[in-house]
């Protein structure tokens, strides 16, 4: 009994973490790509990542967070120029392949020994390398509150000011794309999704509007990024592939070219691995699926889930079926 | 609007440019009074195959041009690569390529279009529809029609967050929107899926988003393939009302009735090359029309005076049924 | 036409004896495998599991051993974690926050010595786990080191610097790259010709490969040449049974490329996960001998990549052939090149397809047993790792052409090894992207590819 009551509890907090709220943000900029423009854009994690390590180093280097934050920004609109230049008048695959490999690439690179000084090499950047301009920012003031069945410090590490911020971001991003997708410009980047030779047959820079779009929603990746290693520490290996795959499969669950899907997708799926997780903690006895291999397990899950999603039920938990289905 | 566009088109009435065409010459690549369009040297190849091959082209300004010619001659490619959807073979190249008089060039309106966009191109006033239609499935019949409009503040980007900023225009588009599917009967439609609409509805959908945009000359890709005869007729209508306003209008069509009726002047190409030009009694009786269409197509009506007969349109719907099911699996993406 | 039926079912009877016979060899196998992997498990100092009260500290140290002591203070707590057979260690903390991690320097066994800092800080959120590397000189299997689930390059330093010897080397490591990236990439671009799908799963086929081999090669003791044998056949029957049960019923579903697409990445996860299952995080080695060396003036290669070049020479020239001058290959071309057409002239394009899926999983797999042989060991990301080069080869060479797969690989190779001569090995993939990023600007159809059609 106490053993489901923890799992609940797990489950419950992990749905307020900012970490989770972070894993929104991306969600929300990759849905900018996938759900509205119809973009290929395997490798949101690496936005992530650049917007992370731009904060981190920059922070580092002794720069005001406000600088930092900028900085992020600037680096996840940089890897958009870089990697859409060169592929968004192609068909869509080329931009799969492109991200994909270099968001693994910027990994890489981070991790690599000869940039220890800067990046900290495979070992990443402790948080308390980072994190203070952002605590310090804080009007929470100190001790610990509690709400609902809830206990976090104020300010803290990971406390309840990270939370309210990284949420609200949540929020205000949700309202942003509302506000643009409701637009004329949204309309273009619609019907890009849809065919693209229409719409440049009509007199609008197909590319042009790509452009913007991975854009935006590379910004929102890096912003994703900032918020994620705040509350703990910039682990570059933490931000692989695997990042990305659990934000494409958060997105299309909660339903791709909505609003709101990929925030409830966000909260269903994290809910939904530590649940399988608890369960199989719980239930499955240590001699068929050790500590290891249940996050191997819940891995394959991931996995399965994205295709069974794709294959099934495209248009996610919120999307309308007519409206909402793949491309071509 | 259709002040507007003549005005823009200059002084001279619909009735005085048609009148110019019967002083030109009957013949391939023929010089054109009032050319609104002028085409050198443009050729495509593809592998061993060259689907387009025209010396010279000119388009009369303020007219109905009719593009016809058996299936394969190259009218597609022709109108991707005038409106830069493709690349011509015979352009003008960094590095070698073809001398610059042998380059392909093409002028439209004054304005020379060697390496424009086909965003550009179609910004300039040049607007095509497809051959396989490009409705926007996922979208409303209005939002498609919203799209084809020009000059959109709301399609800025900052802009975009402020729609007060833009709320005015959209409010004008959509009645000039709401009057045009009225016109091409979509009006009951204006809020359903794009993608349900049936092969002929999106081909009406796709003309009538083009003309949103104001375009000075329009190219339609057999318009009226699969689209129900009876409004065939009051859309025919429709295009001379344009005309009449001072649009300019290329198509491209094998219903020879339908060439006959509202043609001003018939283009013919076979094999790639333009091979005969007039109005369209004399091109139908042409030796080289007959031979290329009897070479290409044995059972093809070169028309008579019956007008629209149902199995002419019920075979052509069956042709772009058959297109549009092999391009589907063509297609790559 | 009428003896249709008679001759389905006689297909269907003996292809159900096939699967029955391979399913029942692919758990044989899995299961012996399984069999060690569980009884270490049950040697480590208990399991850490992160949950809201605790954090887990955790890491491979590979080439050590067991009995490497691991120190974790901080917090007001001190944790000792001590590796197991494999390197693996964890140790659980109960307070977020930051901790320093030491190594015991004095239990490392004899000769090998720290690459990495021996005493690093973390940090930690209660409910997660996190990794930390620690790298040793002079390990078992060549000190390299990570921690779970890490997807690294591993830290090759290789030396940089230009001299014609090592030019020659270089060139002959691309020349053997680039064969080895061509037996896989010809099928990667064939699957794209006859079907539009970029497979993204198929490196994982390439892993799959190496991985039999391991199974055969060195657990089961069997010869290597029967092995790869026996691979080719158990890696082509895997495209097939995919045909089967998952991309035929897709496309009759009419799911579009994109869906297709992402359901490629899905398989890929879910794969590289049931690798690591089954086969643990570990570098598997095929054989167990230590490799034997020929030199060649200043080219110094192993018997095995000699051997794999060979094959890979041999098996592409077969495909060359089968693809240019028999019926069925020139089926598949014409497939490749216009389905409808191909079907119009009545070519059972679904027939070619399938025959292409086993074509290019059995080359695949082929290409993982001689990756596994020349590299001298496999593992789970082995494949990944090259699904990079594989998509610059065909992007090269021009999507959909096998010959231009062939070109594209080998160009990708020799550049890949030849700028390891100014560039740390870090930073070999990421000239591969800036390559395909160029080839996209400068000629995006590829060598051999050509322009869609429009309208
Ligand atoms: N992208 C392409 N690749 C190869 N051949 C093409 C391509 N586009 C058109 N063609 C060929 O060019 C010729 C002209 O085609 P098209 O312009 O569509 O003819 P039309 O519209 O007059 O029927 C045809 O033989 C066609 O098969
Ligand atoms: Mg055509």
């Amino acid at each position: 009994m106490d053993g489901i009551i923890k799992v609940l509890y797990d489950m419950s907090a992990s749905m307020i973490l900012p970490t989770t709220a972070a894993f929104a943000i991306a969600a929300i900029g990759l849905n900018v790509h996938f759900g509205f423009t119809g973009l290929l854009n395997m490798g949101q994690a690496g936005f992530m990542l650049i917007g992370a390590y731009g904060f981190a180093i920059s922070i580092g280097a002794g720069l005001p967070f406000w600088a930092a934050f900028l900085i992020a920004v600037l680096a996840g609109i940089a890897f958009a120029l870089l990697l859409g230049i060169p592929t968004l008048k192609l068909r869509g695959d080329y931009l799969a392949i492109v991200t994909i490999a270099a968001a693994e690439i910027v990994r890489m690179i981070g991790r690599a020994s000869v940039l220890n000084d800067v990046t900290g090499g495979s070992n990443g950047l402790p948080g308390e390398n980072f994190r203070n301009p952002f605590s310090d920012l804080s009007f929470f003031g100190d001790g610990q509150t509690t709400l609902l069945w809830f206990t976090f410090d104020n300010t803290g590490v990971n406390g309840w000011w990270s939370r309210a911020v990284t949420w609200l971001m949540v929020l205000v991003f949700a309202l942003l794309v509302w506000l643009l997708m409701r637009s004329p410009w949204g309309r273009v980047i619609k019907s890009i999704r849809e065919d693209e030779d229409a719409v440049r047959s009509l007199g609008k820079s197909v590319f042009s509007f790509k452009m913007q779009a991975l854009v935006v929603g590379g910004v929102l990746g890096s912003i994703g990024g900032v918020m994620y290693i705040l509350p703990t520490s910039l682990q570059p290996d933490s931000m692989g592939r695997n990042m990305t795959f659990l934000i494409w499969t958060a997105m299309l669950l909660g339903g791709a070219a909505t609003i709101f899907g990929p925030i409830l997708g966000t909260l269903v799926f994290f809910a939904t691995r530590i649940f399988v997780q608890g369960g199989m903690r719980l239930f499955v006895p240590d001699e068929i699926l050790n500590t290891q291999q249940t996050e191997q397990f819940s891995w394959i899950v991931v996995g399965v889930a994205l295709m069974l999603l794709v294959i099934f039920r495209p248009q996610g938990m919120i999307g309308n079926k007519k409206e909402l289905n793949f491309n071509v | 609007m259709s002040n507007a566009v003549a005005k823009k088109q200059g002084t001279k009435s619909a009735a005085e440019y048609r009148a110019e065409l019967n002083k030109v010459p009957h013949k391939p690549g023929s010089h054109k009074p009032e050319a609104i369009l002028t085409v050198d040297n443009v050729s495509r190849s593809f592998g061993g195959l060259t689907a387009v091959d025209v010396d010279h082209l000119e388009v009369q300004r303020g007219v109905i041009t009719a593009l016809i010619g058996p299936n394969g001659a190259g009218k597609t490619t022709f109108f991707n690569l005038i409106t830069g959807f493709d690349t011509p073979s015979s352009a003008k190249k960094l590095i070698g390529g073809p001398s610059s008089s042998e380059a392909a060039k093409w002028e439209f309106n004054g304005r020379s279009l060697g390496n424009t966009s086909a965003a550009a191109v179609s910004k300039q006033g040049m607007v095509r529809t497809f051959q396989l239609t490009k409705a926007l499935s996922r979208l409303t019949v209005l939002q498609n029609m919203l799209l084809g409009a020009q000059h959109q503040t709301g399609e800025n980007f900052f802009a975009a967050f402020f729609k007060p900023v833009w709320a005015a225009q959209e409010k004008a588009n959509t009645e000039k929107a709401l009057a045009l599917l009225d016109r091409f009967k979509l009006l009951e439609k204006k809020d359903d899926m794009a993608g349900s609409l049936s092969g002929g509805q999106k081909k009406l959908l796709e003309m009538a988003r083009a003309l949103m945009s104001d375009p000075v000359m329009i190219m339609l890709d057999e318009p009226m393939a699969g689209v129900n005869p009876a409004l065939t007729q009051s859309l025919l209508g429709h295009i001379q009302s344009l005309r009449d306003d001072g649009m300019t209008v290329l198509f491209v069509e094998h219903d020879m009735h339908m060439v006959r009726h509202i043609s001003d002047w018939v283009v013919v190409m076979a094999e790639g090359r333009v091979v005969a030009e007039g109005p369209a009694d004399t091109v139908m009786s042409n030796q080289a029309v007959i031979d290329a269409y009897l070479g290409a197509h044995h059972d093809t009506d070169l028309g008579d005076d019956k007008f629209l007969t149902d199995t002419a349109a019920v075979r052509i719907e069956k042709e772009v049924v058959a297109e549009e099911a092999r391009s589907k699996k063509t297609k790559k993406k | 036409m009428v003896n249709q039926p008679v001759l389905a079912q006689t297909r269907w009877k003996w292809s159900r004896t096939l699967v029955v016979a391979i399913v029942g060899m692919l758990i044989a196998a899995f299961w012996t495998l399984s069999q060690p992997a569980n009884s270490f498990a049950a040697e480590t100092t208990g399991p850490c599991v992160a949950d809201s009260a605790t954090g887990c500290f955790n890491g491979t140290i590979k080439g050590v051993g067991a009995g490497v002591k691991i120190v974790i203070s901080g917090n007001g707590a001190e944790v000792i974690a001590v590796t197991d057979a494999d390197g693996k260690w964890n140790a659980a903390v109960t307070t977020a926050g930051t901790y320093t991690l030491t190594l015991d320097e004095a239990t490392l066994p004899a000769g090998v010595t720290m690459k990495s800092e021996a005493t690093q800080t973390r940090d930690i959120t209660l409910g997660f786990n996190k990794g930390a590397v620690f790298t040793v000189n002079g390990g078992t299997d060549g000190g390299e080191s990570s921690t779970d689930g890490d997807t690294g390059s591993g830290t090759e330093t290789a030396a940089t610097g230009f001299n014609w010897d090592r030019l020659a080397q270089q060139s002959v490591s691309g020349l053997r790259l680039g064969l080895l990236l061509a037996l896989a990439s010809i099928g990667l671009s064939l699957i794209y010709g006859t079907t539009g799908l970029s497979n993204f799963a198929h490196a994982e086929q390439v892993t799959l490969g190496g991985l039999l081999a391991f199974t055969f090669s060195n657990v089961m003791g069997i010869n290597i040449f029967l092995t790869t044998a026996i691979v080719v056949v158990l890696t082509g029957f895997t495209g097939w049974i995919q045909d089967v049960i998952i991309w035929k019923p897709l496309r009759k579903k009419g799911l579009s490329l994109t869906q297709l697409l992402i359901v490629t990445i899905g398989l890929a996860l879910a794969l590289q996960y049931a690798f690591q299952i089954f086969y643990g995080a570990r570098t598997l080695r095929i054989v167990l001998a230590n490799p034997e060396t020929v030199t060649f003036g200043p080219v110094t290669l192993t018997i095995e990549s000699l051997w794999a070049m060979g094959v890979s020479i041999v098996v592409i020239a077969a495909v060359g052939y089968f693809l240019t001058r028999t019926r069925t290959g020139r089926a598949t071309r014409a497939v490749s090149d216009n389905p409808a057409l191909a079907s119009a002239s009545g070519i059972d394009v679904d027939r070619i397809i399938r025959l292409v899926w086993i074509m290019s999983a059995a080359l695949a797999g082929l290409s993982g047993v001689m990756l596994g042989l020349v590299l001298n060991g496999i593992s789970w990301q082995t494949g990944m790792q090259l699904l990079l080069l594989m998509f610059s080869a065909v992007t090269l060479g021009g999507l959909g052409t096998a010959f231009g797969a062939l070109v594209g690989s080998l160009v990708i190779g020799m550049t890949v090894e030849l700028s390891n001569m100014v560039l740390p090995g870090d930073f070999k993939y990421a000239t591969a992207l800036l390559l395909l990023i160029i080839i996209l600007l400068v000629r995006p159809q590829g060598l051999f590819g050509r322009k869609e059609r429009i309208g």
